[in-house]
C-alpha cells in the first residue's frame, strides 16, 4: 500500500462576514466556551497522569486537540438534546454538561461515576444532560442517535440528536443504513465527523476512498466541512444546522477537521512508524483550538489576559478537587455486580 | 397452554379458535391502542404485512407513522429502534427471518442488552425484537435456522418462544410492556395454527413454564416448534402405556428451573427438545438444569434432542432429517424407559 504524507493544517482565514458573526456573539458566551475547552484539556491531561501512575484501571482514548469540536457543537445544544459519544468520548460528555468529579470517578470504576462504576471510559452516560452514551463499538452510536432522533420526532418534543463519531466509523456500513432513514424521513439529527486524520494507527486516506463529503451527499444530506480547531467557526455552523434540524429540515452532517494530539490511546506512545513527531508538533504549536481562541479573544474582543488566566486558574482548582473527590471514593460493593442487569 | 387450562384459567370468558398470526396481530393492535408509544418498524411490514401476513391491517388502523416500512438494513432498523427505545418509544422491530439476527447481533447484543447496565441503570431499552424460527419450509440454509441460543445468551436479554396462539399473545403483550430488550420468536409454519384465545384483555407473565400435558414416566420439555413434536409423540407413547409430561418453557430467559426440575423428580426421565443446533444449545442448557437439580431422583441421562448440527439442507429429503420427529422422539422416550 502507498503511505499517503498527511496534510499540514491549513487555517482558514475567517472573512469579513464570519468576523461580524462571531463578533455579534457576547464575550461571555465565549468565555464559557473557552472555559470548556480547558476544562477537557486539563482533564484529559490528568487522565493521562492517572495512567502513567498506574492509578487508573484499563486504558482510556484521550480527546485533547479536539475540544473545539464537541465544544463549538454541544454550546449550539439544548440541555435536552442528545447526544451519542465514542470510545474517545470525555470532551463530548464534559462538553453536553457532565461534572468533573462524577466523570473522573467513572474513570476509576467507582461508586460515586456517572455509571456507577460500571462502565468506565468508554460507556460515560448521563440521561440529565441528554447524553445516551459513549460507545465502544465504532459507529456504535449511529443507529442509537438517528433513533432518538425519530423518538423525538414521533413525540414533537423539538429535540435534537447530534451523533459523533470519528472518521473512521465512516469504514462502518451501519452508518450509511441510518443516514439513509434520516434522510428519508427527515430526521433533526446532525452527524459531526470528527477526522483527526488518523483511524487508530492508520492515517485515514489509506483506508477510504474518495471524499468524505460525497458520503453524506449521496444521501442527499446537507454536508459541510470546517476547520474544526477553530471553535468560532464550528460553533456558528453547528447552530445553524441544529436549528435547521429543529425546524424539520432534516439531517446535516458536518464534518470537522481536527487533530488527534496523543495515541490511539493512552498507552500508544511510540507512534513515529505511522505519523512524524514533526507533524504533531506542527498541529499543536501553530493550530491548537484553545490557543487560538485565547489569541482572538485578545485581539479582537479586548479580553485581558489575565481574565483568561482567572478561568484557567479556576478550572484547574474544578479538576483537582474532581480527581481528589474521585480518588477517595469508595469503589462499588461488591453486590453491585449483579444488580441492572435488568430495568 | 393446553385448551383445558386455557378454559379453566378463563372460566367467564368467551373463547374463539383463532390462528397463531391472528393473536400476534391483536396482541400488537390493543398494545398500540392503549400505549402512543408502541410502534412496528421493519421490512415490509406496512402495506404487505411482512412476507407471513401477520401485521396485515395494522397500517390502516394505525398509519406509516407508526407502522414504519424500513429499507433493506436489519442493523440500521434494528439500532434507530435501540435509540428510539432509549429516549421514550417502545418499538416493536421486525426482523423477517431469526436468520438475519446474525445481521443485527451488534445492536440487540452489544447496544440494548448493554445499556442498562453500562448505564449503571440510568438508562433503559423497552424494545421488543420480533423474528423467527423453523426449518422444513424448504427455505435452505440461510432461512431457516432456529437461533434462540444466542440472545439467551446474553444477560440483558429476554427470550420468548409462544408455542400457541393463546402464549404468543399474551406473552408478546408482556414483552411490548417489559422494560428490557425481549427476542420474541415465532415458529414460521405456525402462522396459520389455529388454538382457542380468550376475548379480551390478557397478559401472560415470563419465567413460568406452561404444562401442556400432565404424565407421570418421563419429562419432554419442548420449545416453539417442538412442543407439538412433543406432544405427537406423548399420544404414541400413551398408546405404549407410556405416560408422558410435555413441559414449555415459554421463556428460555427467565427460565421456570423449578417446573422443569420438579417434573423430572416426578418422572426420573427427561427429553429436551429445541429447533436450535443441538451443540451449544438450549437443548444443553435445559438439560444440565435438570441434571444439576433432579439428580437424585433420575434414572436415565437426560436426552437431548435438538436440530441436527449441519447447515439446513434445502432437499426435502435431507432437511426433514435435521428436525426431530415424533416418531424419533418416541424411539427415545421408550429406550430411556427401558423398553426397547
Amino acid at each position: 500500500m502507498n503511505r499517503i504524507t498527511p496534510p499540514k493544517p491549513t487555517p482558514k482565514i475567517a472573512d469579513s462576514s464570519e468576523e461580524t458573526r462571531y463578533s455579534r456573539i457576547d464575550v461571555e458566551q465565549w468565555l464559557h466556551i473557552y472555559e470548556q475547552m480547558l476544562k477537557i484539556r486539563f482533564f484529559e491531561d490528568t487522565v493521562n497522569e492517572l495512567y502513567k501512575t498506574a492509578r487508573m484501571p484499563g486504558l482510556a482514548h484521550l480527546y485533547s486537540g479536539e475540544e473545539a469540536v464537541a465544544v463549538g457543537v454541544c454550546e449550539a445544544l439544548k440541555p435536552d438534546d442528545y447526544i451519542t459519544s465514542t470510545h474517545r468520548g470525555h470532551g463530548h460528555c464534559l462538553a453536553k454538561g457532565a461534572k468533573v468529579d462524577r466523570m473522573f470517578a467513572e474513570l476509576l470504576g467507582k461508586e460515586a461515576g456517572y455509571c456507577r462504576g460500571k462502565g468506565g471510559s468508554m460507556h460515560i452516560a448521563d440521561p440529565d444532560t441528554g447524553n445516551l452514551g459513549a460507545n465502544a463499538i465504532v459507529a456504535g452510536g449511529g443507529g442509537i442517535a438517528t433513533g432518538a432522533a425519530l423518538s423525538s420526532k414521533m413525540r414533537q418534543s423539538g429535540q435534537v440528536a447530534v451523533c459523533f463519531f470519528g472518521e473512521g466509523a465512516l469504514g462502518q456500513g451501519v452508518l450509511y443504513e441510518v443516514m439513509n432513514m434520516a434522510a428519508l424521513w427527515k430526521l433533526p439529527i446532525l452527524y459531526v465527523c470528527e477526522n483527526n486524520l488518523y483511524t487508530e494507527y492508520t492515517f485515514y486516506r489509506e483506508v477510504t476512498a474518495g471524499e468524505l463529503k460525497d458520503r453524506p451527499a449521496a444521501f442527499g444530506i446537507l454536508a459541510e466541512e470546517v476547520d474544526g480547531q477553530d471553535v468560532r467557526c464550528v460553533y456558528t455552523t453547528a447552530m445553524r444546522l441544529v436549528e435547521r434540524a429543529r425546524r424539520g429540515e432534516g439531517p446535516a452532517f458536518l464534518i470537522c477537521n481536527t487533530y488527534r494530539y496523543h495515541g490511539h490511546h493512552v498507552g500508544d506512545i511510540n507512534r513515529g512508524y505511522y505519523r512524524a513527531k514533526e507533524e504533531e508538533e506542527l498541529w499543536h504549536d501553530q493550530h491548537d483550538p484553545i490557543q487560538m481562541l485565547a489569541g482572538w479573544l485578545s485581539a479582537a474582543r479586548g479580553v485581558q489576559v489575565s481574565m483568561l488566566a482567572s478561568i484557567e486558574n479556576q478550572v484547574r482548582g474544578e479538576i483537582e478537587a474532581g480527581v481528589n473527590f474521585a480518588i477517595s471514593a469508595p469503589f462499588p460493593d461488591p453486590s453491585e455486580v449483579s444488580q441492572d442487569v435488568y430495568a | 397452554m393446553s385448551t383445558l387450562e386455557v378454559t379453566r384459567n378463563n372460566p367467564t370468558t368467551t373463547l374463539r379458535e383463532i390462528t397463531f398470526s391472528q393473536a400476534v396481530r391483536e396482541a400488537l393492535a390493543e398494545e398500540m391502542r392503549r400505549d402512543s408509544s408502541v410502534f412496528i418498524i421493519g421490512e415490509d411490514v406496512a402495506e404487505a404485512g411482512t412476507p407471513f401476513k401477520v401485521l396485515l391491517g395494522l397500517l390502516d388502523e394505525f398509519g406509516p407513522e407508526r407502522v414504519i416500512d424500513a429499507p433493506i438494513s436489519e442493523p440500521g432498523f434494528t439500532g434507530i429502534g435501540v435509540g428510539a427505545a432509549m429516549t421514550g418509544m417502545r418499538p416493536v422491530v421486525d426482523i423477517m427471518f431469526g436468520d438475519f439476527l446474525a445481521l443485527v447481533m451488534d445492536q440487540i447484543a452489544n447496544q440494548a442488552a448493554k445499556i442498562h447496565y453500562m448505564s449503571g441503570g440510568r438508562l433503559k431499552a423497552p424494545i421488543v425484537f420480533r423474528t423467527t424460527l423453523g426449518a422444513t419450509r424448504r427455505a435452505a440454509a440461510q432461512h431457516s435456522q432456529s437461533l434462540q441460543a444466542w440472545p439467551s445468551h446474553i444477560p440483558g436479554l429476554k427470550v420468548v418462544l409462544p408455542s400457541t396462539p393463546y402464549d404468543a399473545k399474551g406473552l408478546l403483550k408482556t414483552a411490548i410492556r417489559d422494560d428490557n430488550p425481549v427476542v420474541f420468536i415465532e415458529d414460521k409454519l405456525m402462522h396459520q395454527s389455529k388454538g382457542l384465545v380468550p376475548e379480551g384483555e390478557y397478559t401472560l407473565p415470563f419465567g413460568v413454564a406452561d404444562i401442556k400435558r400432565s404424565g407421570s414416566d418421563i419429562t419432554l420439555v419442548a420449545t416453539s416448534s417442538m412442543v407439538q413434536v412433543a406432544l405427537a409423540a406423548a399420544e404414541q407413547l400413551a398408546a405404549l402405556e407410556i405416560s408422558a409430561e410435555v413441559i414449555d418453557p415459554r421463556t428460555t430467559f427467565p427460565l421456570d428451573k423449578q417446573t422443569l426440575i420438579e417434573s423430572a423428580k416426578k418422572t426420573g426421565r427427561a427429553i429436551v427438545l429445541d429447533e436450535g443446533y443441538e451443540r451449544y444449545g438450549v437443548t444443553a442448557e435445559l438439560a444440565s438444569v435438570i441434571a444439576e437439580g433432579a439428580f437424585y431422583y433420575l434414572d436415565a441421562p437426560v436426552k437431548r434432542m435438538g436440530a441436527m448440527d449441519v447447515p439446513v439442507p434445502f432437499s426435502p429429503v435431507l432437511e426433514d432429517l435435521t428436525v426431530a420427529s415424533p416418531d424419533q422422539v418416541t424411539q427415545m422416550a421408550k429406550m430411556l424407559c427401558g423398553r426397547v
